[in-house]
């Protein structure tokens, strides 16, 4: 049975061929000429590069087919830039794979494995090293200091405490008041039921009061979105219901699914889809979420109008908008 | 004795003596190399590592990491006098205003997804072919604590420029920090500063892009390299080449001037793609804000495999006691890469487990002799590239005319159905070129040349294989199952009674294979004529 498993012999390297540059001197003279056209070519993709960088306007664009309108001054410096380099390395691999050496060479492996001895005296010197520490026979030092190391870590943690501030409720507030007028954005002017016609939609924030500046970090939170629809077309409950004005409903804009602006209305289908993860929210039912990985339908605002007829907040949100986190209670 | 070899003389003389390097030279000048294309899938990454690092330089003289608000006034005129923080300021500035600045910046870009492209190839070619195996283990770990940095890496450097786009990246990064249970919160605060975006994030993440996670992968490269160098270079089997030999080039003159004129290659070709192939035109995005967005928002491809699976997590948020958690993020954010990550860094543990093998390895595997491994690698694709189908749902949607509804649904059963379908797809034809492997080495090469003998019969010749390609196909061993001992001679129960169970049968099942041929059958062969 054995004797039937026997693989098949190992027959050996293969025997070396020449190439033609290492018999025929003629030929070996054109490897060379090639390899030195070449690096040439790489010298002449420099200069291009020097002429573009010097005397192409950085302004100017020529078209080409493909490219179409294409800057010159940087397609000149790129190629040149890109040719100086390729032909370098062309030139090398070219010279390495028709002058130099090509016979294949065998090296010896040897196993990693130290020798028996080697490492049992590896071993002793480590054991008999601990042993002399003492730290086998005394236990001690070795709780000490296993507790000190511990804790000597923990200052470079602590010290990134001050990175930023505690979150306190931060998440769950936004500049939403009762009361608060809601204006363009951009523009910042107010906005009456009248400048919306049924199907528009329309980005809002909160009115900023006089002296204040809006951040990043408020857009963040406040951006609402303002939809028209036919009252008629709503589904919701008595008090969802009143919370939108003449057709119009707001949300917040900031996805609950990770924060993303849920930016794309689909006026036929009256869906709201987040352009990140398409969730997809359906306006008519108070922003339930219908297809997608958000898990909440986008916090409504309730708007009313004030004595101008100008859209205002009628109260703050009553939940926190934007993603999830683990202090959010609902 | 020429003056240049007189020279070069003073020189070695001069170091020796003065570092002893001499004998050290002598002999890694000397070193062999093995040949072959797929060896340079590494090489791609290491350079693009360079170039990245020679193009981020350029790029750190003019790029200001500040959230500050500033009014632009830069020559590009579509966002004249629109506000922007410095950081989208100095980006603009650095592509019109600075010559080369945009070239440097598209090298930097189009290196960035080389080296990530090079280093996922590179994984599969040492995963496929079973480089991963003792002694080279540690190297294997190496290599995905480098793949999972260069993740990070890519993220937070196209993340610097503050427009739209990456600003919105940044946006579901965040949530999926505030997602963590317990300390989500906290954590997002201290790593923004407070509220998302606030200003505190990108000077931050400035100093971990261009100084930190570039010195650990100098570390980690160099100890990589180290230990190709020390290990010596796995070769592909074949006549000639055995566990205990390295064939191949000597570095001094070969692999110097191929290795060397390669980086050139690849930089010429980073140059070139930068100089005509537009990337991440962050003019067109506009700055960040939280209240806008584009359609069509995707990451860099390297993400947008874990993109894919966040879009098709099912909608479930946990709410009790008061608490939130977010499977919808954690699972497949977190979670799932998670398992994936730490599997494929154990799998040479796990594979040397299951096959008992614990032998140094210097000979390649073709992925068809090892159908279990190159099967469990199809599937582990299979699942990411149905993952990053899905985080282009919207791109595939609108180019193909499908709803995203359907794209969705596809990924989400696929992604369950498809991986185990793709492996037992993978071993059959493993196993199937495996026997035409055997048929080939017992029966030759069919040339298409029919002849009629005498008696009327047609028949094809076959023309027979060279012993060295004979050989080539025959000299990989095949793993025995290892046998169940469920208990000892004695009647005592084997301990480890499940792990042993579950380590018999994997290891019965990676053991099926086709019976290459023997030396004995190629022999009856060539007695009798066919």
């Amino acid at each position: 049975m054995s004797k039937e498993l026997e693989p098949l012999a190992d027959p050996g390297l293969p025997e070396h061929i020449h190439r033609k540059a290492d018999i025929d001197p003629i030929a070996a003279k054109r490897a060379e000429r090639q390899v030195a056209i070449l690096f040439s070519l790489s010298a002449v993709g420099t200069l291009l590069f020097i002429y573009s960088f010097f005397f192409i306007k950085v302004d100017q664009f020529i078209f080409l087919p493909i490219l179409g309108n294409t800057n010159a001054h940087q397609l000149g410096i790129g190629l040149g830039m890109a040719a100086g380099l390729f032909f370098i390395g062309i030139g090398a691999v070219h010279w390495a794979k028709t002058l130099m050496p090509d016979q294949e060479v065998i090296a010896q492996r040897h196993e990693f494995k130290s020798e028996p001895e080697d490492r049992d005296a590896f071993v002793k010197a480590a054991k008999d090293g601990a042993e002399a520490a003492g730290l086998g026979r005394r236990p001690l030092i070795k709780r000490t200091l296993i507790g000190a190391a511990a804790l000597a870590g923990l200052p470079g943690v602590l010290m990134l405490r001050d990175t930023g501030p505690l979150p306190g409720k931060e998440l769950e507030k936004t500049n939403w008041k009762s009361g608060t007028r809601l204006v363009t954005d951009p523009g910042d002017r107010p906005i009456k039921a009248s400048d919306l016609e049924v199907g528009a939609v329309a980005q809002v924030l909160p009115e900023l009061l006089p002296g204040q500046k809006r951040t990043l970090e408020d857009i963040g939170k406040d951006a609402v979105l303002l939809i028209r629809l036919r009252p008629a077309e709503f589904q919701l409950d008595e008090e969802r219901l009143s919370w939108t004005h003449e057709g119009i409903i707001a949300f917040s804009k900031i996805c609950s699914h990770m924060g993303c602006a849920v930016a794309l209305y689909e006026q036929t289908t009256k869906h709201l889809l987040c352009p990140c993860h398409q969730s997809t929210f359906d306006v008519t039912r108070a922003a339930k979420v219908i297809f997608g990985p958000a898990a909440r339908p986008l916090p409504q605002l309730a708007i009313t109008v004030d004595g101008e007829g100008n859209l205002i907040a009628k109260q703050p949100f009553t939940e926190a908008v934007g993603p999830s986190f683990w202090e959010r209670s609902s | 004795m020429s003056a240049r070899e007189r020279v070069a003389g003073t020189v070695a003389n001069y170091v020796d003596e003065r570092t002893g390097a001499a004998a050290w030279m002598k002999k890694n000048l000397q070193k062999v190399f093995p040949d072959h294309w797929s060896f340079m899938l590494g090489e791609i990454a290491l350079y693009s590592f360079v170039i990245l690092l020679l193009s981020g330089t350029f790029l750190t003289f003019w790029f200001d990491p500040s959230m500050r608000t500033v009014v632009y006034e830069g020559s590009y005129q579509p966002l004249k006098e629109v506000e922007m923080s410095a950081a989208y300021a100095s980006t603009l500035h650095i592509s019109f205003d600075v010559r080369g600045g945009l070239l440097m910046r598209q090298i930097h870009h189009w290196a960035a997804l080389i080296f990530m492209a090079a280093i996922v190839v590179h994984l599969l070619r040492v995963f496929f072919t079973g480089a991963f195996r003792k002694p080279r283990e540690f190297n294997w770990i190496l290599g995905i604590g480098l793949l999972t940095l260069g993740i990070v890496e890519g993220f937070l450097g196209y993340s610097l420029p503050d427009d739209l786009l990456s600003g919105t990246g940044l946006r579901i990064a965040q949530a999926i920090i505030q997602a963590l249970p317990v300390v989500g919160t906290y954590l997002s605060f201290f790593a923004f500063g407070g509220a998302f975006p606030g200003e505190a994030f990108i000077p931050r993440i400035y100093t971990v892009h261009i100084l930190l996670l570039p010195g650990i992968f100098l570390a980690l490269i160099t100890v990589h390299l180290m230990l190709v160098w020390y290990q010596k270079h796995t070769q592909y089997p074949g006549p000639g080449r055995t566990e205990k030999n390295v064939v191949g080039y000597p570095l001094m003159p070969v692999y110097m001037a191929k290795a060397g004129g390669f980086f050139f290659i690849v930089f010429g070709v980073t140059a070139f793609l930068g100089a005509v192939a537009s990337i991440n035109p962050i003019w067109l995005y506009g700055p960040y804000t939280p209240g806008q967005i584009s359609a069509g928002s995707q990451p860099d491809w390297y993400m947008g495999w874990l993109d894919g699976l966040v879009r098709m997590a099912p909608p479930i948020e946990t709410h009790a006691f008061g608490h939130t958690i977010s499977w919808n993020i954690l699972i497949p954010g977190l979670i799932i890469p998670g398992i994936l990550f730490t599997g494929m860094a154990l799998y040479p543990f796990i594979e040397s487990w299951i096959t008992g093998d614990k032998k140094e390895h210097h000979l390649l595997d073709r992925p068809r002799n090892v159908p279990n491994r190159t099967a469990l690698g199809v599937m582990a694709l299979t699942f990411t590239l149905i993952a990053l189908i899905n985080g282009g749902n919207d791109i595939i949607a609108t180019h193909f005319s499908l709803t995203i509804n359907q794209i969705m649904w596809f990924s989400r059963i696929g992604i369950i159905v498809l991986p185990p379908l793709a492996f037992v797809i993978t071993k059959r034809i493993c196993l199937s070129l495996q026997r035409a492997d055997r048929e080939l080495v017992l029966h030759g090469k069919e040339t298409g040349r029919l002849v009629m003998l005498p008696h009327g019969e047609f028949i094809e010749i076959h023309e027979e294989l060279t012993p060295e390609k004979r050989y080539t196909l025959t000299q990989h061993e095949q793993p025995k199952a290892i046998e169940l001992v469920t208990e000892d001679a004695g009647g005592v129960l084997n301990p480890k009674g499940i792990r042993a169970k579950l380590q018999a049968r994997f290891s019965a099942a990676n053991a099926e294979n086709i019976a290459k041929p023997t030396a004995a059958e190629v022999k009856e062969l060539e007695g009798g004529h066919h």
